[in-house]
């Protein structure tokens, strides 16, 4: 009996050494970017590293709300604006041609939406430059609703709305436009909050990857005014090269907000992806 | 669904369907059309001269001799990052796959990086590689190792980058690995165990070939995401230090928004989808060899 107790023991002791080693490898990045953000340009200069400041210091966070030239606070408006009203078009659009392809089929609707799929795999690269020359014939180039647009071209977001939709019987949906529902209020009423996991999935996807996207604002938005906060903090990487502590207060301003709104909506984007199962 | 009135049923396609079926049609096949016709032409975008080039974008691309290096570059990406992203998501999703307590903390503890923006991540490991203070190279220290500097090497910027792009991804992929193993039916363990096999037969005669969809699944989208990294390589490296950095999609991005060559930066795009549709072909060819269906 002893032995075999013994080896569980083991077994058990190395597998909390091994979740220990992995989170703190998780982890630690994060905690030498929180450290180093509360110390001073010299501070951030030590051998060992002291995790605790010495002297802890709101410096760098000051030196990043007064930078020369753009404003990290109007960066964040912009961002948070931003990334919400790209969320609500590409949200939107999607689950209204979700709607279409689960519960209005036409004929050749199965093969359109074969198109959209197959438009998931033409990498973003091809369809960069080509969209960048769209906006400049628009006159929509530095412009939000230039920015904003494109997001109404989501086939995931399509794909995994109308997976969802496609398992809401028909009859909910039909008994509704009897008592004389419209075909509006029926899709906004009854069937979204039906398939509500799923949406708010979508939503959580959605805005963070606005929130965090990088190269379609870099390339699109051109007056400093307008910026988003990835953008701004791409700027200062190489503005900032030796004052890591103002780097990392940005970092750290950046990455709170969408932290937050991750651990608040945590078990539905978990449980999402997994069903997803793409970016 | 049935509709009363055939009228309504189109007026509410059209409705429905119209403001994704314009995004597609202007933001997605438009393009797609553009760019193929760009790649053929000499287009300088502040100039805003067009000219018929024939192949002479893909000739110029092709003969150069940044292309062997840029697909050196791309593939040293890969060859590192690919190995280590399946260890570290396998690794990640068998801890995760145990039930302990703290296991919900420790999924979002593993989620962080993901929801991390890559600028934000970039940033901050450009800190946590740097030479002297940086965290990697005093934890190095611990063991006696003296770490390079890491960004401003040659032969280091590329593992650097790599390291950070694991850091960041392995807990998108764990979960994907964590939905494979959860649906693994319990009774082929019992059944195992009780012809005596132990925990490694186990694995590697059950967990591991039961698995080979879901790894197939991940080689597949992550060499088509790898050959495109950049967010990670411009913010890092900007492609240096003297040009040992430089990737496809940082080529393409400097042609046509640094020098605004639109003809060429299209060129290359596609030169890169056929590398991507390539290796994505070439791996459902070799599905066969490895890639275990029944369950």
């Amino acid at each position: 009996m002893m032995p075999k107790l013994r080896a569980k023991q083991l077994r058990n002791a190395a597998f909390y050494v091994m979740v220990v080693l992995m989170a703190a490898l998780t982890l630690l990045p994060f905690l030498f970017m929180l450290s180093s953000s509360f110390k001073g340009s010299e501070a951030i200069r030590t051998i060992p590293i002291r995790w605790i400041p010495e002297r802890p210091t709101l410096e760098g966070y000051i030196r990043v709300f007064n930078m020369p030239g753009f404003s990290f606070g109007r960066a964040s408006l912009n961002s948070l604006f931003l990334a919400l009203a790209t969320t609500l078009v590409q949200v939107l659009s999607a689950c209204m041609a979700a709607f279409v392809f689960a519960k209005l089929p036409f004929r050749g609707s199965d093969k359109l939406f074969g198109l959209y799929l197959a438009t998931m795999m033409i990498p973003g690269t091809v369809t960069m430059v080509p969209n960048y020359i769209i906006l400049r014939i628009m006159g929509l180039l530095d412009s939000y609703t230039g920015l904003i647009l494109p997001a109404l071209a989501n086939a995931f977001g399509v794909f995994l709305m109308r997976q969802a939709m496609i398992t809401v019987p028909d009859s909910y949906l039909e008994s509704a436009m009897l008592d004389g529902a419209s075909l509006y209020r029926v899709f906004f009423v009854i069937l979204l909050p039906m398939v509500a996991p799923t949406f708010f999935t979508l939503v959580l996807l959605a805005f963070m990857g606005a929130w965090n996207s990088y190269l379609w604002p870099l390339i699109v938005l051109t007056s400093t005014g307008k910026q988003t906060l990835q953008v701004v903090l791409g700027n200062m990487n190489s503005m900032y090269r030796n004052n890591e502590h103002v780097l990392m207060a940005g970092a750290v301003l950046t990455i709170l907000p969408i932290l937050l709104v991750y651990v608040l909506s945590q078990c539905r984007v978990d449980s999402g992806i997994a069903l997803g199962g793409l970016k | 669904m049935y509709l009363p009135n055939a009228n309504t049923r189109r007026t509410a396609t059209a409705v429905f369907l119209a403001p994704s079926l314009i995004g597609v049609a202007v933001f997605c096949l438009l393009p797609i059309a553009m760019s193929f016709y760009y790649s053929f032409m000499d287009y300088d975008l502040l100039a805003g001269s067009m000219d018929f080039l024939g192949l002479k974008n893909f000739a110029r691309i092709l003969t150069g001799r940044e292309f062997p290096q840029v697909l050196l570059h791309t593939l040293t990406y890969l060859g590192l990052y690919l190995p280590l992203i399946l260890l570290c998501s396998l690794g990640q999703a068998l801890l995760l796959n145990r039930s302990f307590r703290g296991r919900a903390v420790l999924r979002t503890v593993f989620y962080t990086p993901v929801i991390t923006s890559w600028v934000a991540a970039a940033v901050v490991w450009t800190w946590v590689l740097s030479g002297h203070y940086g965290l990697m190279n005093q934890a190095l220290s611990l063991f006696g190792i003296k770490g390079p500097a890491w960004l401003s090497s040659r032969v280091w910027a590329m593992p650097g980058i790599v390291i950070t792009a694991v850091w960041k991804d392995t807990g998108y992929y764990a979960l994907m690995v964590l939905a494979a193993l959860k649906s693994i039916d319990p009774a082929l363990y019992e059944a195992a165990g009780i012809d005596g096999a132990g925990g490694a037969r186990k694995f590697f005669s059950i967990t591991l070939p039961l698995l080979t969809p879901t790894l197939f699944l991940l080689v597949v989208i992550n060499v088509i995401y790898g050959l495109q990294v950049f967010d990670s390589v411009l913010i890092m490296t900007d492609g240096g230090p003297g040009g040992a950095t430089t990737v496809f999609l940082e080529r393409i991005y400097k042609y046509a928004f640094r020098q605004y060559k639109m003809g060429m930066a299209s060129a290359y795009s596609w030169i890169l989808f056929i590398i991507i549709l390539a290796f994505t072909l070439l791996q459902f060819r070799l599905q066969k060899r490895w890639v275990n269906y029944d369950a």
